[in-house]
């Protein structure tokens, strides 16, 4: 193990450079959050994922924002436990009927200021488990939802814009 | 002693169900075939609701033989074979659930993938019925002095699908797990009835975001196989290395999860890179970081071009540079395989009564891979090169031991793969209808183990009815047993060295 440590120290970091603030897509993504409700939450925000009813193909790219290459600690962003910990609902699957209460109460244990991102195809209106006896239609059919993340699913890097949206300030970036 | 398929001869044979034959039983032949299931000869591969008929497919002793049996239930009833056979009651719970078939003698009757938020009950049976009242769900009780449950989910801590664990447990030790899954359920099957060819395809590949490759392949030979299809044989090859690719990806994700919950995040790190690795690999080659609509019917969706098989190599060359160290790196940390090593007993009665497959059903002495045992191309031309690496401790550190075979194992299927694909052709044929119905069933050996798919087309190549069944019906009851007596905080570790798909359990 210290090989592999000290390997890693005197190595070139993985660590990828993140996309810069003033980035056109993290631009337009910031623009779809209303203003009167972006407030500056210190330097960092917390998350808490939810599947409510996805293939799972989401789960498997938002993992990836923990690894080296993304890092997404380092730009003060983390996963946390529980909603009581969280300023943000990351919400992935079309919200099958099974896990559309259980999707209402965690929203609900969330305490305010918080913010609802849907990631994802199925997330924005059901995708293409639309129309079933099973789902009810995407998150915004339970939840209000601040921000949609497209793609199916979508890359580390486009969960990491929409996310660093989230948390700046759309306004900054423009000056 | 007649085989299953002297058997089987008794029943009226279905004219076209490919490759393996599917035959109408009547209910003394179904009660047979569950009983000798249940004496152990044989396997339970899948259990599934047709309209008002039941379908149930049989692998037989030798591990080469499909059978299909077939029971018609014009009362709407038939011979529960989980009242002999328990790895079938799950599965007659949900059909139950979707098709309002009753399975007579059934020792559970209460609901699994219905929660009763549907709206309608039996959605998938002729006429489904309206909502009724749903009773709380009655979780099995465990009697004794200072017992207490912890219940889990269905939201997890982690950024993990859902569904709900109820614990009964004694200070730390675990007397009883129970699992109520369904939570995920999206009605697939249903979108699937009815739907092109192409449609279901990419919802099949959505059942399971993780085996979207697997679910494609399965998908796509019994689509094929069905229509009489024979696809290019460059599009063979490359099949079979998307599915390697995506079985190098999870078994990384894995090696490096299990390794986390055991509170040695350094694995997790260095894994996360080499899926990291894979993932880019697969988008520069496929277009898509877990090559989802890659493998469709017909062939596959994107050609392999020169530069994709240098990066190919270097991938391989990579792992192969990075991966030694770190396996010796696990096998090294006492602390570590302290934790490993005797948790989480899934025991070899238990896992070939159950016909678990995968990893988990090869740490604990079930030497079943779908690639070999019912190999199918291009993997019956490697099959002189391969051996199935198998354990049987049955343990946590088992199941990571046959990942990390596995995973040296692909390395080599791959590079085998690259040496053998022919030349730049053709890589997909058109999938059109044949002008009559045709029935198709496959089997792929997923990362997880095997994913059955069988369909049912009309004279238009549109699916009139399409069953996936995901290897993890067959491992989430396991899981169970496997926790008994082993302490709490040892159920992440448990539950990730099993890894189960809750959304490809819940369709």
């Amino acid at each position: 193990m210290r090989k592999i440590l000290f390997e890693s120290l005197v190595g070139r970091p993985l660590t990828e450079p993140g996309p810069q603030l003033d980035d056109p897509e993290i631009i337009a993504l910031a623009q779809e959050i209303e203003s009167a409700a972006r407030v500056k939450l210190g330097r960092g925000l917390s998350i808490r994922e939810l599947d409510a009813g996805s293939c799972n193909g989401c789960e498997l790219e938002i993992h990836a924002l923990g690894n080296a290459f993304y890092d997404l600690e380092r730009f003060g962003l983390r996963f946390v436990a529980s909603p009581r910990h969280a300023d943000v609902l990351l919400v992935t699957g079309p919200v099958t009927k099974n896990m559309r209460e259980a999707l209402l109460r965690t929203y609900v244990a969330t305490p305010a200021p918080k913010w609802v991102v849907a990631a994802g195809s199925c997330a924005f209106d059901g995708g293409i488990f639309a129309g079933g006896y099973a789902c009810a239609g995407g998150v915004s059919a339970a939840i209000p939802v601040d921000l949609h993340i497209p793609g199916c699913p979508p890359a580390p890097i486009a969960l990491l814009k929409g996310l660093l949206a989230l948390m700046t300030n759309g306004s900054d970036a423009r000056r | 002693m007649p085989t299953l398929t002297e058997l089987i001869a008794n029943g009226r044979s279905v004219e076209w169900h490919r490759p393996c034959p599917r035959v109408v039983v009547d209910e003394d032949l179904w009660r047979l075939l569950a009983a000798r299931l249940a004496e152990g000869r044989g396997s339970l591969l899948g259990l599934w609701g047709d309209g008002a008929s039941v379908h149930m497919a049989i692998l037989d002793e030798s591990q080469k033989n499909i059978v299909v049996a077939t029971i018609e239930c014009p009362d709407g009833r038939f011979p529960s074979v989980g009242r002999l056979h328990p790895p079938a009651i799950r599965l007659e719970r949900a059909l139950r659930d979707l098709f309002g078939l009753d399975p007579v003698g059934l020792p559970d009757q209460r609901p699994w993938l219905d929660h009763g938020r549907w709206g309608q009950r039996h959605p998938l049976a002729k006429e489904p019925q309206p909502q009724g009242d749903q009773e709380p769900y009655a979780f099995l009780r465990a009697e004794g002095e200072s017992l207490h449950q912890i219940a889990v989910g269905p939201v997890h801590a982690g950024i993990i699908e859902p569904g709900h664990f109820r614990f009964t447990a004694n200070g730390e030790t675990v007397v009883r797990l129970e699992e109520r899954l369904g939570y995920t359920h999206k009605g697939i099957e249903s979108l699937m009835t009815g739907a092109s060819v192409d449609a279901a395809a990419r919802l099949a590949g959505r059942t399971s975001g993780d085996s979207t490759a697997a679910y494609g392949f399965a998908f796509a030979r019994a689509v094929e196989v069905a229509l009489g299809i024979e696809i290019p044989p460059r599009a063979i090859w490359l099949r079979a290395l998307m599915a390697e690719l995506e079985r190098l990806a999870n078994h990384f994700g894995d090696i490096g999860a299990i390794c986390n919950d055991a509170g040695f995040a350094i694995m997790l790190a260095h894994c996360g890179i080499l899926r990291e690795c894979v993932l880019r690999t697969a988008q520069a080659c496929f277009g898509h970081r877990l090559m989802m609509d890659c493998i469709v019917p017909g062939g596959v969706g994107c050609d392999l071009l020169s530069p994709g098989f240098e990066q190919i190599r270097k991938l391989v060359w990579t792992i192969g540079k990075a991966f030694p160290p770190l396996v010796e790196l696990y096998d090294n940390t006492a602390s570590l395989q302290n934790r490993t090593v005797g948790t989480g007993l899934a025991r070899p009665a238990l896992i070939k009564q159950y016909g678990c497959g995968g990893t988990i059903g090869r740490a604990s002495a079930r030497a079943f891979d779908a690639r070999v045992q019912l190999s199918y191309p291009p993997y019956e031309a490697m099959l002189f090169n391969y051996d199935v690496p198998v354990l049987a401790e049955g343990d946590v550190n088992a199941r990571i031991w046959i990942r990390i075979r596995e995973v040296q194992q692909s390395l080599a299927l791959v590079e085998q793969i690259l040496a053998r694909i022919p030349a730049q052709s053709a890589i997909r044929v058109p999938v059109t209808g044949t002008g009559r119905t045709g029935e198709g069933l496959a089997l792929v050996e997923g990362f997880r183990g095997d994913v059955l798919a069988w369909v049912r087309l009309d004279a238009e190549a549109r699916v009139e009815r399409c069953h996936l069944r995901d290897p993890s019906w067959f491992q989430w009851p396991v899981l169970e047993a496997a926790i008994e007596n082993n302490i709490v905080a040892d159920f992440p570790l448990c539950n990730k060295s099993f890894n189960c798909s809750y959304s490809g359990h819940d369709l």
